[in-house]
């Protein structure tokens, strides 16, 4: 099945099976291995990406939704040369250590800094609640969405 | 090095930019299942459903294409049909007996996912069952003998002063049990590997893992290769905490049998489902103590029977018992000590590394009891704790003589005022009269954590570092040593520069990769900063009195003087290597055989205070607030260090309140991310991180471990607060509610 969509900016053809997870044509067809799968039942949020403007584990959408969506993943973010200023935040406060989580972290970070451009340490904790990590705590997470934050306003 | 003028404001002590943190925060990094093998083939693993028993009859659906397909079964093995640890006890694949439920039997690979899937369920497999030993009381009792002659793995025996003759004059003997359950690591990233192997060309590894030459070690008699035809690979690590020291060596293993008969390149990648279910997990354990106490709280005797449980085979269980062991007396000076451990084998997987590595199980145990003590006594929490620290000059219970210029008093002072621990108490117990709805206590637990290997350990392991100023001017860091998120690239490239009087931007992290890396011992133990650190700034000082020596460099220089001395170097000598081996620091004795010696070369020390609350109506508990405290040596980089004693906590909240393996037949039954709960963020307190740092004469620029301390106080130190909450004395973790609401109608 042939599905148009927008991704990162550019207009994108891909032939797939309609359920073929979201995550696997980002990973496998398209080669963008930024989002990760941590379990794939939309408990761990390390494949959070965006849909339509909507945080969305994309383990969990079949590919056949995506039909003349809009979607933006963490490549479409920010580069190593030109960091997004939550990706620049993260690298400052130690907010990635592993790094498996990383991507769907600043993700759904970015998700919460468009809807609420100045969160409590409470809402960060609440909007962050669904992507899981195993590392940090939390502590350095929360500090550099709160650092974004500034940046991003 | 002090006296010289420094043109750099060394990098020690600043919080460095993670090294390969661009890379992390826009999804750059390349984990083992980014990478693309253009046709490879993919493969798994088919395993007992049954904890003991044997094979009979392994039976093939008909309507799959098994041409297509790629098997292996342990027939098919070239070399020795053991995974290569410290015994030989476990096979990569079961050939007829079968010791515990998720056992590989049978490999299979085929170039289609989908395909392969229904393949893995088109098999099935006729056993003779036998009757399993599924726990610790079993597996002691030993009516049914299934390791062994006695089912214990490892037993070691400690003594000092002589328990016997003081139980007549304690003024009280106060005897408890306490139980730890098992935990999984929950990695975000899923174990991985890629194998190519062949005659020709050997075998080569890329994967997910802490130590590649625990995986060469092991792959080495399974294909009778010698280590030069074994090459192991690390690719970027998410995350391990001990759950990929041991168990890669099995799955690389697995990878390049499938490898090895296909002729390609196989790739295996767990899923959520088969890593929690069939991988290691943390031993659980019970402890007996029986304690002589005066009435004024002088604690006079310890006895101490402490028993974890091992799995099925022996893997690393002899020295997570050691640990375990060698910790379960605690910070405490304590004259009379007797401490009998066991590892024991039940028919469960086999239980492997997690940070901690069995202090975790025995301290909970000893700072449980500690409390109950108090209680009995009538003294506060923190007293019972002061009349009994162990002060420089005196002994531990292995004989160890503390000389560290730490003061476990004082520690505990700063604690209880950083945290307004009394005036807390008092407060809770005032609103615990008034509110029946919600409980709030607030609890402690002191202890300390061993760096490095235990013992003669690091003796024998002889780990090796090389810094290299290679062809194009550029320093290299040659080490075995992981990154897999503590942070080693950082803190080496930190040491590196600060020896060079550099900057950590020309610094470059070697690849773990045995090719080309020497064997820097394993990533584990808190060792990587403290016992390889110091190599790297050994190897690091090599390079630059060669320089100075070679009259490339004056003493002091600036950063492109520096730079020019390389290039001048290499242009008339070609490249640099200087290699450092481990010494051990001189008056460091242990025996093996009394457990009696230097257990380790430093200790890092804590107090760690828990506010947590208790909603009686859901029995849930929250941790409100969170404090450690710590002495850990000087401090390399301070977000970094933050970092992990942040991330360690957490996972103590998760191993006291969340996280429960649920059993059935030795089977893990809640093996999914829905049903086995990890803290989210929206379930921990701020945690605050204080240090202390008491430099360590041999550690590099005075550091010591750090990654395994916070493991250690969360557990004792929420349910101390439980226990002040509500006044039930709880012997157990997990805690989870309905654990919770069982003691309170019990009580």
């Amino acid at each position: 099945m042939k599905i148009n969509f927008k991704l990162n900016e550019k207009n994108i053809s891909v032939d797939a099976p309609p359920m073929k997870r979201l995550l696997d044509v980002l990973r496998e067809d398209l080669g963008l291995t930024g989002s990760k799968e941590g379990c794939g039942e939309g408990e761990c949020g390390a494949c959070s990406i965006m849909l339509d403007k909507q945080l969305v584990n994309s383990c969990l959408v079949p590919i056949a939704q995506c039909e003349g969506a809009s979607i933006l993943t963490i490549e479409g973010l920010g580069t190593e040369e030109n960091l997004h200023p939550i990706q620049q935040a993260f690298l400052e406060c130690g907010g990635a250590q592993c790094g498996i989580c990383t991507p769907g972290m600043v993700m759904a970070s970015f998700d919460l800094l468009k809807k609420n451009s100045n969160p409590t340490v409470s809402q960060i904790q609440t909007g962050l609640a669904g992507n899981l990590c195993r590392c940090t705590g939390y502590v350095k997470i929360i500090d550099s969405v709160t650092k974004a934050a500034e940046t991003f306003k | 090095m002090t006296m010289q003028k420094q043109t750099f404001s060394s990098p020690i002590g600043n919080s460095v930019q993670r090294k390969e943190g661009p890379k992390k925060v826009t999804g750059r990094s390349k984990y083992i299942d980014d990478i693309e093998f253009k046709n490879c083939l993919h493969g798994t693993t088919i395993r007992s459903t049954i904890p003991r028993g044997k094979i009979k009859q392994i039976n093939f659906a008909q309507d799959i294409p098994w041409h297509e397909f790629t098997v292996v079964t342990a027939k098919d093995i070239p070399g020795q049909n053991h995974v290569a640890l410290i015994t030989t006890d476990q096979p990569f694949l079961a050939d007829t007996d079968i010791n515990h439920a998720e056992e590989p039997i049978l490999l299979l690979a085929h170039q289609d996912k989908i395909l392969l899937e229904r393949a893995r369920q088109a098999i099935t497999i006729d056993y003779e069952t036998l009757p399993p030993v599924l726990s610790i009381p079993e597996a002691v009792e030993a009516q049914t003998i299934i390791w062994g002659k006695d089912n214990i793995l490892k037993s070691y025996h400690l003594e000092k002063g002589n328990i016997d003759s003081i139980w007549s004059k304690a003024d009280f003997i106060i005897e408890d049990t306490y139980e730890t359950g098992a935990q999984e690591h929950v990695y975000i990233e899923t174990n991985g590997m890629v194998a190519l192997a062949n005659k020709q060309d050997g075998v080569t590894i890329w994967g997910s893992m802490q130590c590649p030459y625990y995986v060469q070690k092991a792959l080495i008699p399974l294909f009778n290769f010698t280590e030069d035809k074994i090459r192991i690979i690390q690719t970027e690590t998410g995350g391990g905490f001990g759950g990929k020291e041991e168990y890669p060596s099995m799955l690389a293993g697995h990878a390049a049998l499938l490898a090895w008969k296909s002729g390609k390149v196989v790739k295996m990648i767990y899923d959520r489902a088969e890593d929690m279910a069939c991988t290691t997990k943390r031993h659980p354990s019970r402890t007996h103590h029986k304690t002589a106490v005066n009435k004024d709280g002088r604690i006079l005797g310890l006895d101490i029977q402490f028993i974890i449980d091992g799995g099925a085979y022996a893997t690393l269980s002899s020295v997570v018992l050691s640990r375990g062991t060698i910790h379960a007396a605690g910070p405490y000076n304590i004259d009379h000590v007797r401490i009998d451990a066991k590892a024991v084998a039940t028919n469960s997987v086999p239980y492997g590394a997690f940070r901690g590595f069995g202090a975790p199980q025995s301290i909970f145990a000893l700072e449980r009891h500690l409390d109950q003590i108090a209680r009995k006594l009538n003294l506060s929490a923190e007293e019972i704790r002061r009349r009994n620290f162990i002060r420089d000059g005196q002994k531990t219970a292995t004989g160890q003589l503390i000389n560290e210029g730490v003061d476990m008093e004082s520690l505990l002072d700063r604690a209880l005022k950083h945290t307004h621990y009394k005036q807390k108490q008092r407060q809770f117990l005032d609103d615990n009269i008034s509110n029946t709805k919600i409980k709030k206590g607030i609890g402690l637990a002191t202890f300390m954590h061993g760096s490095g290997f235990t013992g003669s350990g690091e003796k024998y392991l002889a780990s090796k570092v090389g810094i290299q100023l290679d062809r194009d001017a550029k320093i290299k860091v040659l080490s075995a040593s992981t990154e897999i998120g503590q942070g080693t690239n950082t803190i080496f490239s930190q040491i590196a520069a600060d020896a060079l009087n550099t900057s950590t931007e020309i610094i470059e992290i070697f690849t773990p990769d045995t090719k080309y890396v020497p064997n820097s011992g394993p990533t584990v133990a808190s060792r990587t900063t403290m016992v390889v650190g110091k190599l790297v700034q050994s190897a690091a000082l090599g390079i630059r009195h060669t320089l100075q020596k070679e009259g490339y460099l004056k003493p002091t220089h600036s950063e492109v003087e520096f730079r020019q001395a390389c290039l001048n170097y290499v242009k008339n000598h070609g490249e640099l290597t200087v290699m450092a081996e481990y010494q051990q620091p001189p008056g460091i004795h242990w025996n093996d055989q009394t457990y009696q010696g230097d257990a380790y070369g430093s200790y890092a020390w804590a107090v760690y205070v828990a506010e947590i609350q208790i909603d009686t109506t859901t029995y849930e508990t929250k941790v409100t607030n969170f404090t450690a405290l710590q002495e850990v040596g000087r401090v390399i980089n301070p977000i970094l260090a933050q970092g992990q004693i942040e991330g360690g906590v957490a996972q103590g909240i998760g191993y006291a309140l969340y996280e429960k393996v649920n059993l059935k037949d030795g089977r893990m039954i809640n093996a999914n991310m829905t049903n086995y709960i990890i803290p989210t963020s929206a379930d921990l307190p701020h945690i605050e991180v204080l240090f202390e740092e008491v430099p360590y004469a041999h550690g590099p620029q005075g550091a010591k471990g750090i990654g395994e301390l916070p493991m250690d106080g969360p557990a004792p130190a929420i349910l101390n607060a439980i226990a002040m909450a509500t006044g039930l004395e709880l012997k157990s973790i997990p805690m989870l509610p309905e654990d919770l609401m069982k003691a309170f109608y019990e009580n």
